[in-house]
């Protein structure tokens, strides 16, 4: 914990696939921003090459994808292999929106180090973003 | 959630209540407030049916017309879509609103590369008219009025509609669709926009040329203060922003030559209902005189109905919790009284399990009885605009009258509705409400029953259910789509899209030619590209 608070956390959240609703995104965004991380919103209709490439360009230590369409399991499994192709292994990845509880795991298997469902309290996300940078 | 802030004292007393739009609410109203404020009956309010429509657009209200219901429907593939369309319409229901699925609402064909994953999963897929032709086969399009929920390619939407129709036998003059059509709401908050703002507003101008000239019994667009409002807006910015957003429109239509009566008649909004009851009421008395004052001072409206402010109150979806869903079921009742107090001519409820999942046949039937029995049983359609003459509501709507136009006078020192847009102004205002609005009811400043009220711990929260996706939907749609282009004329697609893309680029209206492709079984992405080649596409601003 000590030493990741030295280093400013930096995080880019991102909009990936076709999907446009991103008051989470953005309020998100901003709970993080006022804990004090760097944050980088992409914007909508990211490609996950696209996300790839700014989170590389951005030298990010988390992605943070906000997934609402249900295509979630997909998405991350393309942006996880994606990383590794790309040699991104200190990168974590944390996935926010609507995710049903029984996607968790299986979003843990695939990679993905953090999940935070829709309604997800700001102080538990900022926590849990803090704990998967610092690992 | 709740939206209005209470400061109580120890003993529990309500020492202060402030609306979402910051106005004050007092213990007590009595006739010198209506003095103070200067009310005045005529000028005020007038008679239901006389301007400024205060009270209502019809002189008997509900007397003679009830709501119409019409919750919004559209699955997978058009074959589902059809059939659910049927089991609504059986129900009772005398509207339909089709959802579409992301990829036809950024203009994607469901064999693009882009989608995987997305095609038919939140709502239904069309590639080209023959999808069209499937969903609304056996539907009475004389009699049904058809929301098509859809808007950066709304102009190819509705050119599917008149072909389908034209099909089926129906005459141009006898259908209704209410293609939504508002891409600046859709930048603001909903975020299915594809092309740069001033394009699509142009794109907007041609489908109301269009119809006001070919389909006059269709609404060409629906202002969406609704999704500004769930995107973090106050009941007051919903309001002044889509009063805002049609007149960006109706500038359009008026530069091409037309007086504002050939055509605002048939605009159309869509406003929220959760929240505080008498606010809500209040902004729909307060907006209906806004906007009747609107096109009447500033652009000399002299047709009665070009003044009506017409739509579909209602949903609620920001309202709704994950958390105790059947509580939903109820919420949804106060929503349709607010709308229903409020003389909505269109209601229809998010349903319970919305916040959770796509609304199963069983939630979606059940928010129409909601709106059925509010009807029927409890006596909303006895006599027009009941809160009438109310020292409190009188009162409020007067309020939230100055604090519209306050808000519409912080727009325009923002460059207008299209540049505020441009810059994402609007965006970046929504987004810190929305994120103040979130940390308040985390905090419990502002009340949720049942999620920091009176909380039940024990309880599991609902589980997020998605709608059962299926993969050989996608399968079925893309064989489809392979078997319309082996059978359809390659000569003539082409020369429909080149035809198209000439009209785009000399500034034409584009909306024959959209008929033509349409008719030609050009698909939604061959048309869409068109648009994307000579318009380009939207450069988001950065607002985080």
């Amino acid at each position: 914990m000590g030493e990741s608070e030295k280093r400013t956390i930096r995080v880019l959240v991102a909009k990936p696939g076709l999907d446009g609703h991103d008051r989470g995104a953005k309020v998100v965004a901003q709970a993080l921003k006022e804990a004090g991380m760097e944050v980088i919103y992409t914007g909508l209709h990211q490609t996950i090459d696209q996300i790839v490439q700014t989170a590389l360009q951005e030298d990010v230590d988390v992605i943070g994808l906000s997934i609402l369409s249900g295509a979630h399991l997909p998405i991350c499994e393309e942006l996880i292999k994606k990383m590794r192709e790309k040699g991104m292994r200190d990168v974590k990845v944390a996935v926010g929106g609507v995710i049903p509880k029984r996607d968790v795991e299986k979003l843990k298997a695939l990679g993905v180090n953090a999940v935070f469902p829709g309604g997800t309290p700001f102080d538990t996300i900022v926590e849990g973003i803090r704990e998967i940078a610092a690992t | 959630m709740g939206v209005a802030y209470y400061t109580k004292d120890e003993k529990d007393r309500v020492l202060d209540v402030t609306l979402q739009s910051g106005l004050k609410v007092k213990p007590v109203y009595t006739p010198e407030d209506l003095k103070e404020i200067g009310f005045d009956y005529e000028k005020d309010l007038g008679d239901p049916g006389q301007y400024p429509y205060t009270r209502g657009i019809h002189p008997q209200g509900y007397r003679t017309r009830a709501w119409t219901t019409r919750q919004y429907t559209g699955f997978g593939t058009p074959v589902e879509t059809n059939e659910r369309f049927k089991l609504m319409i059986s129900h009772g229901q005398t509207g339909l609103n089709v959802a579409f699925d992301l990829p036809t609402q950024m203009g994607y064909d469901s064999d693009d590369p882009r989608v995987a994953g997305e095609v038919g999963r939140v709502g239904m897929a069309v590639d080209t008219l023959r999808d069209f032709e499937i969903a609304f086969k056996d539907i009475p399009l004389d009699r049904i009025g058809v929301g098509l929920t859809i808007n950066a390619v709304a102009s190819i939407m509705l050119a599917m509609f008149q072909a389908t129709a034209e099909k089926y036998g129906y005459k141009k003059d006898q259908i209704s669709a209410t293609p939504q059509n508002d891409i600046l709401k859709e930048i603001i908050g909903r975020g299915t926009w594809i092309f740069p703002v001033k394009p699509s507003i142009r794109l907007i101008g041609d489908t109301i040329e269009y119809s006001m000239n070919e389909l006059p019994r269709c609404n060409p667009v629906s202002i969406c203060g609704y999704h500004i409002r769930e995107s973090g807006a106050t009941p007051a910015q919903e309001i002044g922003f889509a009063i805002q957003i049609a007149n960006t429109y109706i500038d359009n239509v008026l530069a091409r030559g037309y007086h504002v009566d050939d055509f605002v008649r048939r605009f159309s909004f869509n406003f929220n209902v959760f929240g505080n009851l008498w606010e809500q009421v209040a902004k729909f008395r307060a907006g209906r005189k806004l906007w009747a004052k609107n096109l009447k001072e500033k652009y000399g409206a002299k047709n009665p109905k070009s003044l009506f402010l017409r739509g579909l109150f209602g949903g609620g979806g920001y309202g709704l919790t994950k958390k105790e869903p059947e509580n939903n079921i109820v919420r949804g009742a106060f929503y349709a009284l607010a709308a229903a107090l409020s003389g909505a001519q269109t209601i229809a409820l998010c349903s319970y399990d919305e916040a959770y999942t796509i609304p199963t046949p069983h939630s979606a039937l059940l928010s129409l009885r909601t709106l059925q029995i509010v009807m029927e049983e409890v006596g909303l359609r006895d006599t027009v605009d009941p809160l009438a003459g109310s020292y409190f509501i009188e009162t409020l709507t007067k309020q939230m009258e100055e604090k519209i136009v306050e808000e519409m006078e912080r727009l325009e020192k923002m460059g207008g509705m299209a540049e505020a847009v441009e810059q994402g102004f609007v965006q970046k205002l929504v987004a810190q409400q929305a994120y103040q609005f979130e940390k308040d009811l985390q905090t419990g400043k502002l009340k949720k029953v049942g999620v920091n009220l009176y909380a039940d711990e024990s309880k599991e929260e609902e589980d997020v259910a998605l709608h059962e996706y299926d993969p050989s939907v996608v399968d079925q749609q893309i064989e489809r789509l392979k078997e319309v282009k082996r059978e359809r004329d390659d000569k003539e697609v082409a020369r429909t899209l080149r035809e198209l893309r000439k009209a785009a680029e000399d500034g034409k209206n584009v909306m024959p030619f959209l008929v033509d492709a349409v008719k030609a079984y050009a698909t939604v992405g061959e048309m869409t590209n068109v648009f994307r080649e000579v318009f380009g596409e939207f450069n988001e601003p950065r607002i985080v």
